[in-house]
């Protein structure tokens, strides 16, 4: 029996799980009968537990135009994702979800021209975005995605990136890392730099996600570019519990981010305090 | 309005508990608390504020959500409910009245949060008149009174004579049932309530914080509070303990947490607070680092935050129990007039 | 002791002028007859708000563990016995003691507003100190009190007029002299109980704990950078009491860690929001050292060495415990 608490998780069986970098996997979660476990919209997160080691909200990679399963690409980073990176195929987990808004890609970024802008594990969003425009592809305009990561092993979902996006006539893909390295022969510096090197229109819808400082910088650099504000669209990370805007701590200022967020159009973010 | 001498309470609480839990202030380890009443046990109505608020009844310390039990990959999840009960509380007085229409549009807000709701239905509120106001209430600057304090029925103890005024679907089934206990007030009774009201009045009118005003806050300007310099001055002596929003009948701060029964875990959730350091820590750093940051938090969501997302309603009945049990006396009246004095003085 | 506040303010006056100290730590005026706040004043234009009367309990020395290393030199004001606990930080090396100017101050015994209400004392605006029975000033008329059945818990078992650490003093020699209980009266009354009746009194106690930590914050030997119970790694990290286990856990820890080094400042009492006698726990411990180990009493000194923390072939060997136990 379900109340529909949404407090109460469900069940959900990693099938696949896929190293990406030295401290990024990624976990393909389905239902046990199944399918993807909740609907969801590109930018919406979820609650991931193991009993008795902790619960944590992570965004899902994967669009919901992919019916059979969603993933999520976790970092390393403390004790319930050191728990999740050791784990084997097979595994059950709790989940509870979707929470948050997504990116509106039904109504104000459709028919623009899209650009990604990404930073390390913040290209795991941003994916469930760039997979739902490219299985809609006729709704929307020119699509480029601005990538970096400190090294190239530090690129997630790099396979994927370098062959399927890359060479596609869908999109253009700009990758840069930021320390040269043998065998890289891409672009070398901090993402902020490299999109000011590149002419892109500040006409675009600009999707931005990474490292706090990567995001301070580059937004910074775009609207040194004459890049539109009102345009311009981030996804923030806090602590959370709940997922539904009452436990009180991902709050900035009067928004919360599980609720309100995590998407955040930029001019939105401007009036609230720096507490993120 | 209906009425029964104050030497009959007795007879009234125990038809009262009869078919429902009762809860009512009595002496407990030293304090006096809403407690369970059973027969003998002697209602203490002579201090205005219980330890705990009624919030307690209805977002409990610590909460049961989920049973898990694990065995290798698998895991059963069960949804752990602690058991329903009806319960009426009686003696609650009007600002923690008006804490639960604060804390019900949080956690009603869609999805609503259904173990609140239970208890919620469950649960009828018999409010007290505050004969006596305390020095350090404030419950007129959000517009209660402590006069006329709401509920699901409303008491007035005066002359030996206790006043009974149903207000709701709930009080008037309550009243209907326990119907043989009263008489009739009429229009002596009401006679008396008014004065008894306005003898109430005239005292809030003598209160220190009669003047408390909140004008500084209202509309717009919540940057500006929130960089006001006065904050470093105000959180210097704050131990960053979690009293003040444990006793805050309007603060709803919790956490997720689970526990290792030996036989499953246990999934249940508890009281946070802001004020605590690890509340928004997170594995890769945390957004309100300094002890400034979380004391200006618990404040800006009472005064700004909530009152921008809830048609400019605050956050705060104004009870005083944070002016009384403030380990270092600092508290919601002191930053009220610091703030809205001069914000760049 | 409002007498003295006049000396007071002339000294941090002094004091900040010659930039002896770049802060002084004391207590600021409240709204109401009873909340002065510990507050740090930096000029001495603020010092008209510095207040000194019955109702300033609150142990001052804790905040030096913090600001004592970013405000410069401090003055403190100090109570007798609250120069134990600075004492204790300084022999731990939590405070330095040359940045810190103390001055003692003379202490008639503190107060406590909640023994007032207790006693159905309501609305209350104003209270007058003068004599040995407390004038109080209310909505509902003038009340009066004894000012012995007002005093703070703590201060019914004073440690004693004399400072143990101070470059100055103020009004030392004029303390009030306190009516003194046994300290450990309260103890022995446990010890004489069964250990079911004992457990029985302390899981009552201890199930009103609501874990605000308020205990923990303000002790001042309570120190650590991050507390075993706010350590996520720890394995007993919690926000509630899960269990009526952990309600018993936090709180024996807690004795358990600040034994030998427990001053007996009794705030951990004070500050309890649910009446908790937390010192009793504190005292068993001091009254076992002191049984197992001789007269120590911490913070007398900065010098000395909690018996706990030194070795002697004369120490007391494990099986003490049964054979007292036997003599009990």
């Amino acid at each position: 029996m379900r109340s529909g608490e949404t407090l109460i998780p469900v069940l959900g069986v990693v099938t696949e799980i896929r190293r990406e970098t030295p401290d990024v996997k990624t976990f393909r979660v389905s239902a046990p009968g199944g399918g993807a476990v909740f609907p969801h919209m590109p930018g919406q997160c979820a609650m991931l537990s193991i009993p008795g080691v902790g619960e944590a909200m992570f965004s899902i990679t994967t669009s919901p135009t992919t019916k059979a399963y969603m993933e999520f690409s976790i970092k390393q980073t403390g004790l319930l994702t050191d728990w999740l990176h050791g784990m084997e195929p097979g595994q059950q987990v709790a989940i509870r979800g979707p929470y948050g808004n997504a990116f509106p890609l039904e109504t104000e970024l459709k028919g623009k021209d899209l650009l990604f802008i990404a930073g390390g594990i913040g290209l795991a969003p941003l994916r469930a975005v760039i997979l739902y425009v490219r299985h809609y592809r006729d709704n929307y305009g020119k699509v480029d995605l601005v990538y970096g990561a400190r090294s190239k092993e530090d690129l997630v979902f790099y396979e994927e990136v370098s062959k399927d996006w890359a060479s596609s006539e869908d999109m253009q893909v700009h990758l840069t890392i930021d320390r040269a390295q043998e065998g890289w022969e891409g672009n070398v510096g901090f993402v902020p730099d490299f999109v000011r090197s590149l002419d892109f229109s500040p006409k675009c819808s600009t999707l931005v996600c990474g490292p706090p400082i990567m995001i301070k910088l580059t937004l910074d650099a775009l609207w040194g570019m004459g890049f539109d504000r009102t345009k311009t669209f981030t996804t923030m990370e806090l602590k959370m519990k709940c997922g539904v805007g009452k436990c009180g701590r991902c709050n900035i200022g009067s928004k919360y981010v599980c609720k309100d967020g995590p998407v955040f159009r930029c001019d939105e973010l401007a009036e609230l305090p720096d507490e993120y | 309005m209906l009425k029964l001498p104050v030497s009959q309470m007795e007879e009234l609480f125990a038809s009262i508990a009869s078919e429902q839990s009762l809860y009512l202030p009595l002496e407990t380890n030293g304090l006096i608390a809403f407690s369970r009443w059973e027969e003998g046990k002697q209602a203490r109505f002579d201090q205005l504020h219980c330890a705990g608020s009624v919030k307690d009844f209805f977002f409990p310390q610590t909460e049961n959500l989920a049973l898990f039990k694990t065995s290798g990959k698998e895991i059963h999840i069960e949804e752990n409910r602690d058991p329903e009960e009806a319960f009426v509380v009686f003696g609650v007085r009007a600002c923690d009245a008006g804490s639960l229409s604060i804390l019900d549009r949080v956690f009603y807000d869609e999805p609503a949060d259904t173990f609140y709701q239970t208890r919620r239905r469950q649960g009828l509120i018999i409010t007290v008149a505050c004969n006596a106001p305390e020095e350090t209430c404030f419950c007129h600057t959000f517009g209660l009174d402590a006069a006329d304090p709401g509920g699901d029925v409303a008491v007035w103890l005066l002359e030996d004579m206790l006043y009974w005024d149903s207000r709701t679907e709930k009080g008037h089934a309550l009243t209907e049932r326990l119907r043989g206990l009263f008489e009739e007030a009429g229009d002596q009774g009401e006679e008396t309530v008014r004065k008894g009201k306005a003898d109430i009045g005239k005292i809030i009118d003598r209160l220190p914080l009669r003047d408390l005003s909140l004008e500084r806050f209202a509309g717009d300007g919540m940057m500006e509070k929130f960089d006001a310099p006065q904050w470093e001055s105000l959180q210097e002596a704050c131990l960053g303990c979690g009293t003040c929003t444990f006793v805050c009948p309007t603060c709803h701060c919790y956490d997720i947490r689970d526990f290792d029964t030996g036989h499953g875990i246990r999934r249940f959730r508890c009281w946070d607070s802001c004020m605590f350091s690890d509340f928004t820590l997170m594995a890769h750093g945390n957004p309100r680092p300094s002890r400034l940051a979380r004391f200006r938090q618990r404040f800006m969501h009472k005064l700004a935050y909530y009152p921008e997302n809830h048609e400019g309603l605050y956050a705060c009945v104004g009870c005083g129990r944070c002016i009384t049990k403030c380990p270092v006396s600092m508290n919601i009246t002191k930053v009220i007039k610091t703030l809205g004095v001069d914000q760049h003085a | 002791m409002q007498r003295i506040i006049g000396k007071m303010r002339e000294k941090a006056k002094e004091l900040l002028e010659a930039g002896t100290v770049d802060a002084v730590l004391g207590w600021k005026k409240g709204d109401f007859a009873y909340d002065p706040t510990p507050a740090f004043f930096y000029s001495t234009d603020e010092l008209d708000m510095l207040a000194y009367d019955g109702f300033c309990g609150s142990n001052l020395s804790k905040y030096l563990v913090e600001y004592g290393k970013e405000k410069g030199k401090v003055l403190v004001f100090l109570k007798p016995c609250d120069t134990y606990s600075l004492n204790q930080l300084v022999s731990e090396h939590r405070v330095d003691r040359e940045n810190v100017y103390v001055v003692g101050v003379g202490c008639d015994g503190m107060l406590d507003v909640q023994k007032l209400r207790d006693k159905g004392i309501a609305g209350i605006e104003e209270i007058e100190e003068a004599g040995e029975d407390l004038r109080i000033h209310t909505l509902y008329g003038l009340k009066t009190c004894p000012r012995d059945e007002a005093l703070l818990k703590k201060c019914q078992s004073c440690k004693g007029k004399e400072h143990k650490l101070f470059d100055d003093r103020i009004g030392a020699e004029e303390s009030r002299d306190i009516a003194n209980e046994d300290r450990f009266a309260e103890v022995a009354e446990l010890e004489k109980m069964s250990p079911e009746e004992r457990f029985a009194f302390w899981r009552a106690a201890l199930s009103s704990c609501i874990r605000c930590n308020a205990c923990r914050e303000a002790c001042p030997v309570c120190s650590c950078h991050t507390c075993i119970f706010d350590n996520a790694r720890s394995g007993v990290d919690a926000k509630a009491n899960a269990s009526e286990f952990e309600e018993n856990l936090f709180h024996i820890i807690r004795a358990f860690h600040v034994a030998g080094r427990c001053s007996d400042c009794g705030e951990c009492s004070r500050v309890c929001p649910q009446a908790i006698p937390l010192h009793l726990l504190n005292r068993k411990m001091i009254k076992d050292i002191q049984s197992f180990y001789g007269a120590f009493q911490a913070g007398d000194s900065a010098d000395q060495c909690s018996p706990l923390l030194s070795y002697s072939p004369d120490d007391i060997e494990p099986d003490a415990f049964d054979r007292w136990k036997g003599v009990m």
